[in-house]
């Protein structure tokens, strides 16, 4: 006998209360970073062997810092969660397994941080 | 293997996956390698972290930065991570494509490997023979 309500039956979402999210945000910022990536490739290529200020003058064009800062996030959004699922997949121990959740949060948002505040600095 | 004593006179069982003798084929291959990718890829965060504070804090800041790049060792990393990009972006629309229920024949996964592979691999030297022929003539 189900003692779903018709309401939880058609959310689908049974006892977790949550479930593609994590499967949807993956597939979205994948779809975002084509572009970002394809245009973060065409940046390091005019940059190789460039100097500092050429750097600069490169995130300094609005265009490029925005991109930048597009790129950055939806690169760390996407990382975490494949990193949560390889982390899903092989580690069992309870422990370790909330560890290397937390250290892998712990990652993005410091390089997020980094990455955003150097930004920052650059473009300012 | 066939050694190993079983019980009440059954069979011994199949020993599967058995990571020595398994036969890999194109589409294990690839996914594996798109996990492998996306771990380095990740790691590589630190190099993007590294690029961007360099050059944040001054020619002075960037210098050793620019020098580690230019570096055989550097190249070969960074030759690493153009690679593992590549891979991973041409192999991530695969599977998108598999999401939208496309190219789920055993020969269409099979040849899409293949494309998978043989592109990022052009696309990598690709950069860098573009990279060392024309950028590297005229730095910007």
């Amino acid at each position: 006998m189900r003692s779903q309500t018709p309401l939880q039956r058609v959310q689908g979402l049974g006892a977790a209360h949550s479930g593609t999210q994590h499967f949807w945000r993956e597939r979205i910022t994948s779809v975002a970073l084509i572009p970002l990536t394809i245009w973060f490739g065409f940046a390091a290529l005019a940059l190789v062997g460039a100097r500092e200020v050429d750097v600069l003058t490169f995130f300094q064009h609005p265009w490029n810092a925005g991109l930048m800062g597009l790129f950055i996030i939806t690169l760390l959004v996407h990382s975490v969660i494949g990193m949560q699922s390889v982390i899903d997949d092989y580690v069992q121990q309870p422990a370790l397994k909330v560890l290397s959740l937390l250290l892998n949060r712990g990652f993005a948002w410091l390089m997020g941080a980094i990455c955003l505040v150097a930004l920052l600095r650059i473009v300012s | 293997m066939a050694d190993i004593p079983h019980p009440h006179g059954a069979r011994p069982r199949p020993l599967s996956p058995h990571l020595q003798i398994y036969k890999w084929s194109v589409t294990m291959v690839t996914s594996i390698t798109h996990r492998i990718t996306g771990v380095g890829l990740y790691l590589g965060l630190v190099f993007i972290a590294w690029w961007l504070v360099a050059a944040s804090m001054g020619p002075e800041a960037y210098a050793p930065f620019l020098a580690a790049a230019a570096n055989p060792i550097g190249q070969f990393i960074l030759f690493g991570f153009t690679w593992a990009g590549a891979y991973h972006l041409f192999n991530g629309i695969r599977h998108l494509a598999w999401d939208l229920g496309y190219g789920f024949l055993p020969k269409d996964a099979m040849w899409s490997g293949i494309a998978v592979v043989a592109l990022s691999i052009v696309a990598a030297v690709g950069m860098f023979v573009w990279a060392y022929t024309v950028r590297m003539g005229a730095p910007i």
